[in-house]
């Protein structure tokens, strides 16, 4: 039970994106084409899992037993560019379709804020292992749905007469933040 | 002299031109999840300016012992000693500022603006010139990230800075504390910016082509004032030579 709700307060409540801030340069900048949004979601979830696993294991069976807590940024952010690099190597051997899908948007994923967030907020949070991997599945759905529906919008904003000075980003921001609006709605359902 | 112009221009692009989270849209995390007051903005934009500083000052002064194939993660680890030096000290010095700043100070390691700057500039630059540009580039990021934290503080609380500068009978906005009134807010500066931005480009386009036509005439009157005089120069010559030539025969006479 504690584990599902875990899972719909980072996925819905709490939503990365749209509550925490986090991984708001893909949402801007990949969010034009709604198929390359969701490849782009899906990658994310893909590492945001894989990191909350490594992390962990590294935070709680390394850092701690030998009190080297200061140093989570540097081996956090270390192992989360030297795991992209691997999953693409690793993808790119095992399968061409999905390497094809989501490819071009794995290196961009190491400078994602909301990988090293995720990682950041299962030590802050001091999750139990399993609960941090269901925290890093529910991260990456609440992003891929955020990015997903606002792709959706912008492929409709298109047609639509927007000022010259707002099209692009502004426009984006504004529909953020009236998508945020709507995701407020959820809040005080759950409290984790 | 042309130097010193240079350093000035090298500086104020980060201000306006080149704006980080304006022009560039780099950042945009720490803008918008920090910025609930003003003094949070400061806060935030002061501790991005002193790892930009320092890192660039560092990655520029090693930039060719740097392999090209690694470098992106030396800038990361260079850029994560810097975050961990400034979250160790705002945690001891202000414990306060350092909680309501929550995990964003960590995530300086991953803003795109410190990043970015070292892969486009600090990495070819020498560290003077570096050292210039992000002191640009972290005041840029002030003036937005307080720009946006006074706009939100002040229409949700009704204060800047702690100071009351609303009147009693105004009805805070709950929603500008909220995600949403960041986007919203964040949505509109850079939409008056574009259009700024817009209005001063055709300004500009409109005066190059009034000097280029200013010039362009005077150029021609120049020129029409040359070929006249050249024209006069030479049918006064003509007339001098036909004189001399109308003269010449009666001299001959007189001698004769």
């Amino acid at each position: 039970m504690e584990i599902i709700l875990i899972f719909l307060s980072s996925a819905i409540v709490n939503n990365f994106v749209l509550a925490y801030f986090l991984g708001i340069c893909p949402f801007v900048g990949v969010s034009s084409k709604l198929s390359s949004a969701f490849s782009m979601g899906m990658a994310t979830t893909f590492v945001m899992v894989i990191t909350a696993i490594v992390t962990w294991l590294i935070y709680n069976l390394i850092l701690v037993p030998y009190h080297l807590e200061f140093l989570q940024y540097v081996s956090f952010i270390l192992v989360i560019a030297s795991l992209v690099q691997f999953v693409e190597m690793f993808v790119k051997k095992v399968s061409q379709p999905l390497y094809r899908a989501l490819g071009i948007f794995l290196p961009l994923i190491t400078t994602n804020c909301a990988i090293l967030g995720l990682a950041l907020f299962i030590v802050l949070k001091e999750y139990s292992f399993i609960e941090g991997i269901f925290y890093g599945i529910g991260a990456g759905v609440g992003f891929t749905m955020a990015i997903a529906i606002m792709a959706g919008i912008r492929e409709e904003i298109e047609l639509a007469d927007v000022p010259k000075a707002f099209r692009g980003a502004p426009i984006t921001m504004i529909i953020a933040g009236i998508l945020a609006l709507a995701f407020m709605g959820f809040a005080g359902m759950i409290s984790v | 002299m042309t130097k010193e112009i240079a350093l000035s221009k090298e500086f104020m692009k980060g201000v306006w031109d080149q704006n980080p989270v304006l022009k560039q849209a780099l950042g945009l995390c720490p803008t918008l999840a920090v910025t609930v007051s003003a003094v949070n903005g400061i806060a935030m934009a002061l501790a991005t300016t002193f790892v930009l500083v320092f890192s660039s000052l560092i990655i520029s002064l090693i930039r060719n012992l740097i392999p090209n194939q690694v470098r992106i993660a030396s800038f990361i680890v260079i850029i994560a000693t810097f975050v961990t030096i400034v979250d160790l000290v705002m945690k001891a010095q202000f414990p306060e500022l350092s909680k309501s700043l929550g995990p964003y100070i960590p995530l300086i390691v991953v803003n795109c603006l410190i990043l970015g700057r070292q892969e486009a500039f600090s990495s070819k630059n020498t560290p003077f010139r570096s050292l210039i540009d992000s002191l640009g580039m972290g005041t840029g990021f002030l003036i937005v990230l307080f720009v946006l934290g006074g706009i939100r503080e002040i229409l949700s609380a009704r204060t800047l800075l702690g100071f009351q500068v609303l009147p009693d009978m105004y009805e805070p906005w709950l929603v500008m504390i909220l995600p949403a009134g960041a986007f919203i807010t964040l949505g509109f500066m850079l939409g008056f910016s574009n259009f700024y931005a817009m209005h001063k480009k055709e300004k500009t386009h409109k005066e190059i082509i009034d000097t280029y036509l200013s010039s362009k005439s005077q150029r021609l009157a120049t020129h029409r004032a040359e070929v006249l005089a050249q024209e006069k120069a030479a049918l006064e010559a003509k007339m001098k030579a036909k004189e001399k030539s109308d003269d010449k025969p009666t001299d001959n006479d007189n001698q004769q």
